[in-house]
């Protein structure tokens, strides 16, 4: 198809409609809206063959493709913030049954307050769920990640689903040019799905039964290890897009100017094109400042994540989430992948950009800048303490 | 002997060695529901006892192909294997879903009334016993006026559920449900026949069967099947069928008076205390012939 | 059978059978072929679906599943079947 300059939902929907999805079922919401509705009209204009199914609810869409899955098909939904934690109660369900779903999430804050701006607190909440949670940084990253995910989903090594995430507003609203693959492109990288179990008269199975403490622990820890060892799995395929389409997506963890770094910013969702520029800003002062950014937050990237800032002088991680009454989440994964590792490095932690505050590279200039690494943990930038009631 | 079973002993689509109660309304009535569907299905079933007493890993019940996924999202899991056998052009083979009382009036009843409007050719099957029996006697939203479970129990302050039974089969034909049936252990013959309409009919169907519970409802294991027929005789639980909205046929009964159903079960036992109670036998008498009024069953 | 677990939380179809429930009950159902007419209502109205029968063999529950339930000596219409208290 060639170049296009195109809004990021419509690269979404491009890239869940050439990975040829036999159902979808997504309800809309703020501001995945253009996704589902540039996937409906594709479909009206008998561009997309599948069937799309307009459902009552999150939580209904949720269980329409969990069908779909089960009766071996491929599905796709997306969702975001409230739709997410809505349907959260099904996608630990499809986690739990090892189905190869994909969906795109346009990570957007959390009620209460309503705010329909963007920030990681939806994802957060899910990264328990066994799904393999990975992060677009731009709109070309958003396309390039259906086949990829579609790919590691259904490796029969994997077989669990995936998310793929970006900023609300910040990806889903803005425009970008976009390389857009031809189908028969990535019909060749990505190839029909064959389930390893389906719902079908000709062979019955019984899916999703209960189980008592004697077996409960067991399916739990197969579930929880194909998502430790999909971390292979997501390697392979991501190298193999690069090699078959000529540039990156994906993978577990990706650099910039990190080899000669003293200080390393670690982050993950769209900020991370921001704290490129910061950094050339910053080594224009003289400052040897790196980014490793996390694309993929679960299975948690452990090896790469201690190879890349072991014996760093300042590691600062940034978190467009919190958990209240605690902190940091990123950042404390970050600490226990350091915890007693050879060349620990002094983590500081921040708390930013909620319900989408902005962030400016002035700002990540001030946080390199303040003295003392290591001892400011779970801070957050630019509340407004005066607005509080004393 | 074991010559003889392997000769004699009619498979089902329901295995024995499943964990339900000795003498069970729901298993019973689910086993003759899935035989007359027949094996060219594929069922979502709702948590609930249905799946529990059928499911245990790592044994199943179930000949057909079943997946059970929540609660609550039997109609939506159905909706999207109906959707995937679409897509895949295999139109011959039915989609069921399954689910008790609970699973439909309550916590489904947003996820079903979707399913019903998007026009799925599934047949919803709701097995009713009255209460959410699975998790211990609780009540649901189709629990009869003035019953006790342990949710709206009985005591010196009450009387028992304060409301009556939710009309699931209105509530069906407010969807314009093309095929809605009610149907009882009182007559397995009519509840074949309409099983078989249901899965013939294309779009959605639904029914809607009266499951006694032996332990729920409290009355001896061996009762199941007179509870159910008296439940029917006394114009409590009217067995009819709708047919695009038409009502086309309603089982005539032999009128009983509702204290021959009541007196039988521990969970009416409290109404026959006082003459307060006996006031609300009087009440459940008189919604007994409101229905045998309204579908003309005498 | 040999547990095996699988994704989807996959079970065999009928492996049920291998529980054998007839250790629930107190009372066994005895048949008595001698008035039993072979009309089947025991068998259509048994919840474990373990009665069995014909014309010729007249009916049976297979002791192996039967919970004692007493549904089958309740329906027959010949009152053919008796429900014994079982001394294990």
């Amino acid at each position: 198809m060639g170049k296009m300059f195109v809004e990021g939902s419509m690269a979404v929907a491009l890239g869940a409609s050439l990975s040829r999805p036999d159902v979808i079922s997504a309800y809309p919401i703020t501001p995945q809206t253009h996704i589902v509705e540039d996937l409906a009209k594709f479909v009206a204009d008998g561009k997309l063959n599948c069937e799309f199914v307009n459902t009552e609810s999150e939580f209904g869409a949720a269980s329409v493709v969990l069908g779909a899955q089960a009766a071996g098909s491929r599905a796709y939904t997306a969702t975001t913030s409230q739709g997410l934690i809505l349907m959260s109660e099904v996608l630990f369900n499809v986690a739990g049954m090892r189905l190869p779903l994909v969906m795109c999430v346009a990570n957007r804050s959390l009620s209460a307050p309503l705010s329909i701006w963007t920030d990681h607190q939806d994802i957060v909440t899910l990264r328990d769920s066994g799904f393999i949670i990975m992060f677009a940084e731009d709109a070309q990253e958003a396309l390039d990640l259906h086949p990829i995910a579609y790919r590691i989903a259904e490796d029969k090594r994997v077989q669990l689903p995936v998310m793929i995430n970006i900023d609300g507003f910040l990806i889903t609203h803005t425009f970008e040019p976009v390389d857009v693959p031809d189908q028969a492109q990535v019909d060749k990288f990505l190839k029909p799905y064959v389930p390893f179990q389906a719902l079908d008269p000709k062979k019955p199975y019984t899916m999703g039964a209960f189980t008592e403490p004697a077996y409960h622990m067991d399916v739990r820890y197969a579930m929880h290890k194909a998502n430790l060892d999909s971390t292979t799995v997501i390697e392979e395929v991501c190298a193999q897009f690069e090699k078959d389409f000529g540039r990156k997506a994906g993978g577990l963890v990706d650099t910039y100017k990190i080899d000669d770094a003293e200080t390393v910013l670690v982050a993950m969702g769209s900020i991370t094109g921001l704290l490129e520029e910061a950094v050339d800003a910053m080594r224009e002062k003289g400052k040897k400042v790196g980014v490793l950014k996390i694309k993929t937050y679960r299975p948690f990237p452990f090896e790469q994540v201690r190879k890349h800032l072991a014996g760093r002088k300042q590691v600062i991680v940034l978190d467009r989430a919190m958990s209240a009454g605690f902190g940091e989440i990123l950042g404390g994964d970050i600490k226990t992948a350091l915890y007693g590792q050879t060349g620990q490095p002094p983590v500081d932690s921040y708390i930013y950009g909620l319900g989408g505050r902005d962030i400016f590279i002035p700002d990540i200039e001030e946080l390199v800048a303040k003295p003392n690494p290591g001892t400011h943990q779970s801070e957050w930038i630019g509340v407004k303490y005066d607005l509080l009631e004393d | 002997m074991q010559e003889l079973k392997d000769k004699l002993m009619k498979k089902h689509l329901l295995a024995p060695g499943h964990t339900a109660c000795a003498g069970c309304g729901e298993a019973l009535g689910m086993r003759m529901i899935i035989d007359a569907i027949g094996s060219n299905c594929i069922v979502a079933n709702a948590t609930g006892c249905s799946e529990i007493f059928t499911s245990k890993f790592p044994q199943s019940s179930w000949e057909v192909p079943w997946v059970h996924s929540l609660f609550e999202n039997a109609a939506g899991v159905a909706s999207g294997i109906e959707a995937a056998y679409k897509a895949k052009g295999r139109t011959d083979v039915k989609v069921v879903a399954i689910g008790g009382d609970g699973a439909t009036a309550d916590i489904g009843m947003g996820v079903i009334s979707g399913m019903f409007e998007r026009g799925h050719n599934i047949l919803y099957v709701c097995l009713d016993n009255e209460a959410y029996m699975n998790t211990g006697i609780q009540r649901s939203s189709l629990t009869p006026f003035k019953a006790s479970t342990t949710t709206s129990p009985s005591g010196t302050v009450s009387y028992g559920n304060p409301t009556r039974k939710k009309d699931l089969v209105a509530i069906a034909l407010a969807h314009r449900v093309g095929y809605v049936a009610s149907c009882s252990l009182a007559n397995p013959v009519d509840l074949k026949k309409k099983v078989e309409k249901a899965v013939a009919h294309v779009g959605p169907s639904f029914i809607h069967f009266h499951a006694p519970c032996p332990l729920g409802w409290a009355f001896e294991s061996d009762m199941t099947v007179e509870i159910a027929k008296l439940a029917v005789n006394t114009g409590l639980f009217p067995v009819v069928e709708y047919e695009n909205g038409e009502l086309v046929k309603v089982a005539k009964i032999k009128k009983v008076p509702v204290d021959k159903y009541l007196e039988l079960q521990k969970r009416f036992k409290h109404l026959f205390k006082s003459d307060e109670g006996k006031k609300f036998i009087a009440g459940i008498q008189e919604i007994a012939d409101a229905n045998i009024a309204k579908f003309g069953l005498e | 059978m040999k547990v095996v677990i699988r994704p989807g939380i996959l079970v065999e179809p009928g492996s049920s059978r291998e529980n054998k429930t007839g250790s629930w009950r107190n009372y066994y159902p005895k048949f008595d072929h001698g008035t039993c007419i072979a009309c089947g209502i025991c068998e259509t109205y048994c919840p474990e679906s373990i009665v069995f029968g014909d014309k010729e063999h007249k009916f049976d529950a297979d002791l192996d599943y039967c919970k004692g339930c007493g549904i089958c000596a309740q329906v027959c219409p010949k009152q053919c079947i008796e429900m014994v208290l079982e001394v294990r």
